[in-house]
């Protein structure tokens, strides 16, 4: 019983981790007024990235006769799928924040060409390298859980909490940093305030348009990371057609039921990782698995109903997350 | 006063609204953005080792080349232009309806219910007008759930229809893997509808073409002749002066929500029965999403959405074409599209906005007043 739980539980880690990430990315970019819902294109595209980022350094290594490094390989991983991720967003930034294009539109394109992007490169440099795009044993090593001397050896506590590969511990401390920035800086303060009331900011001096820029950037960065992480750890470093399918709408699920907090994200990515693996751990009799499927929507529609009966402000989106600021056209 | 506020230097570049820029003039500026593009495109061809020139007369041919590959090009456009439609006029009320997805699948269930399991006991022609009924009132139903929690406590709404999207899909697997599940199949899917069932085809294409058409000149008119269409504009302009004119708004939002998920339904009856001849997770194609920038580049007018929606679907139908024969994977779609609608988005800014570079050009119009 208690193992099952365990596993349970540590399975539930792995599923929400890159779901954590999304939301985060999310978090931050609408914490500053865009309501960017090109989430599942941005995660694509560190998905896609961040595996060639990988697989190009092993390449250029055995070509070079060197002994590729996994950590090395990691952390390019890590870099080159948060530099895409960030481009994904510059683009969304320019268009909607520069050429004011309409945020909900200029999401879901983004959607579309990160989509294509990563399936189009997936296979184009799959047929290149002769059938698929796959690391080598190096790599994976470097996305296997970690064993940290001592702690990893505690029973049952070391499992649950010491036991994951780097990811789930750099998304948590991704996490925790955030929240420090929104709610304990001054820069976190005017982010919040660019998301809330952006002409009241303006007024107080607060350059508008930089704050969205490096928010929905660096916002479109974590996502693409939240996409490596399908690309290296779920599937093992093998490229999968359409392997971030559906995560970055839940990603965007996940930000709701949070209620724009990213310390209640870690939280939310369990429940919603458990969500996602309980059915193959527990069956109850009359709940088909779809049905299970299900759930994680439901939930944050819940949330969003309740929230907006209520009129909680705290709970909400933040008030002008979805609008576009152009000082010019202020009534 | 004026001059106390120039002090500071003038910014470098700044934007002035344009009042007026001629239709023709902005046709010119969406043709430019629209072959840069294409120029953008050509270049990703050519970084992949092949002809620009080639690969896009290819994908048109692929379209267009003959009378089988002109009718799956029409076939694909068909549930595209309907949900265009659709989505528009919930657009025009600036209700972000992104669960077109949703409620094009549960119009297909809803269709199938009746293809299903009550084909023996119809005629054909009840029997298809039953499913189009049952489309669209579960569509419609469908789409009038998030408008009831905008009217009553202003939900939003592009995140509530978007999860309703994930939900239609998760119970439309729940029926494929359980209930709905084709008898003696090892493979979850579901049954084949009965020929009976199945729409006549009309020129090589099922009727729903013939229909889509229709419904074009029927959105125009009921976007710009009718008292309805009017209440929408408005609402969608200021909820306010919607409510001192005396409009009902939470009666219209309901309405015309009811209306759009009516018509996505149609469009999952007419897949399922005109097209599919089953229900599957890939009924809608991705149209849901994909008629959204339909619906937003051709600026809301259905004429627009013709032409739209046939280049959309032409590229979708093109790209098959030259994976066969360049090897460019299919998804090559995915990805012109995606660069085509950031050129079209970022060129309306300049159609509305004219870029005043420090020094140079005409004053904007309020400070020549004051001056």
């Amino acid at each position: 019983m208690l193992d099952t739980a365990t596993t349970l539980v540590m399975a539930a880690v792995l599923a929400g981790t890159p779901l954590l990430l999304g939301a985060l990315g999310e978090i931050l970019t609408e914490r500053s007024g865009n309501l960017n819902l090109g989430v599942e294109g941005m995660m694509f595209m560190g998905a896609i990235t961040g595996l060639i980022g990988s697989w190009g350094y092993e390449q250029a290594m055995a070509a070079a006769g060197i002994e590729a490094i996994g950590a090395v390989s990691a952390l390019i991983s890590l870099l080159v799928s948060f530099i895409a991720g960030g481009f994904g967003a510059l683009i969304y930034s320019f268009l909607t924040i520069t050429l004011r294009a309409n945020q909900n539109v200029t999401g879901l394109v983004l959607t579309i060409f990160g989509t294509g992007f990563a399936n189009f490169f997936g296979e184009y440099v799959g047929l290149a390298a002769g059938g698929y795009v796959a690391v080598s044993s190096v790599t994976k090593e470097a996305f296997l859980p970690l064993h940290i001397p001592v702690l990893s050896d505690i029973p049952v506590l070391g499992q649950l909490l010491f036991q994951y590969n780097w990811i789930v511990y750099f998304a948590i401390g991704v996490a925790v940093v955030m929240s420090l920035f929104l709610f304990k800086t001054r820069f976190g303060l005017n982010l919040r305030s660019v998301g809330e009331d952006p002409a009241a900011a303006d007024a107080a001096g607060i350059n508008v348009s930089r704050y969205r820029y490096m928010a929905t950037v660096i916002g479109g960065g974590i996502c693409g990371i939240g996409g490596m992480y399908m690309s290296m750890v779920t599937t093992s470093g093998v490229w999968v057609h359409g392997c971030v399918t559906g995560y970055g709408w839940l990603a965007v699920a996940l930000v709701i039921f949070a209620t724009w907090s990213p310390l209640r994200g870690i939280l939310v990515a369990g429940i919603f990782g458990g969500l996602m693996i309980v059915r193959m751990y527990i069956s109850i009799p009359g709940l088909p698995v779809q049905i299970y499927e299900m759930l994680p929507y439901m939930a944050t529609i819940l949330v969003l109903i309740s929230t907006s009966v209520r009129q909680s402000k705290e709970h909400a989106m933040p008030a002008s997350t979805g609008l576009n600021y152009f000082r010019e056209d202020r009534e | 006063m004026s001059q106390k506020q120039r002090k500071g230097r003038e910014p470098l570049i700044r934007m002035v609204k344009r009042d007026d820029l001629s239709t023709r003039r902005a046709w010119c500026y969406r043709g430019i953005a629209f072959v840069l593009a294409l120029i953008t495109g050509g270049l990703l061809i050519l970084a992949l080792g092949h002809n620009p020139f080639s690969v896009y007369r290819d994908m048109v041919v692929g379209a267009w080349g003959s009378a089988t590959v002109i009718r799956e090009t029409i076939k694909l456009t068909v549930p595209l232009l309907i949900t265009s439609l659709a989505l528009a006029l919930a657009f025009k009320m600036q209700f972000w309806n992104i669960g077109g997805e949703g409620q094009i699948m549960v119009g297909a269930m809803a269709a199938g219910l009746f293809g299903f399991f009550a084909a023996e006991i119809f005629s054909t022609p009840v029997l298809i007008g039953l499913m189009l009924v049952a489309g669209m009132i579960a569509g419609g139903i469908y789409g009038l759930i998030p408008a009831f929690f905008k009217a009553k406590w202003n939900t939003n709404e592009t995140l509530f229809t978007l999860m309703l999207n994930y939900v239609a899909l998760a119970f439309l697997k729940f029926l494929m893997n359980g209930p709905w599940k084709a008898p003696g199949s090892s493979f979850p899917k579901m049954p084949m509808l009965v020929p009976g069932g199945r729409l006549e085809q009309v020129l090589g294409v099922h009727w729903g073409w013939i229909l889509a058409l229709v419904l074009v000149v029927v959105a125009w008119f009921y976007f710009n002749k009718t008292k309805q269409g009017y209440e929408v504009t408005v609402v969608g302009k200021s909820q306010d002066t919607a409510r001192y004119a005396g409009i009902n708004v939470k009666r219209v939002i309901m309405r015309t929500m009811f209306i759009s998920g009516a018509l996505c339904g149609l469009v999952g009856m007419l897949q399922f029965a005109g097209a599919d001849y089953t229900i599957t997770e890939g009924i809608t194609g991705g149209v849901g999403f994909t008629a959204i920038m339909v619906a937003w580049l051709a600026k809301m007018n259905p004429y627009g959405m013709v032409v739209v929606s046939v280049f959309i679907a032409m590229l979708e139908r093109g790209s098959n074409t030259i994976q066969t024969i360049y090897k460019i994977p299919a998804s090559a779609s995915d990805l012109l599209i995606g660069i085509i609608l950031f050129f079209m988005l970022g060129c309306e800014f300049f159609i509305r906005y004219r870029i005043v570079v420090r020094g140079r050009g005409p004053r904007s119009r309020e400070e020549a007043g004051h001056a």
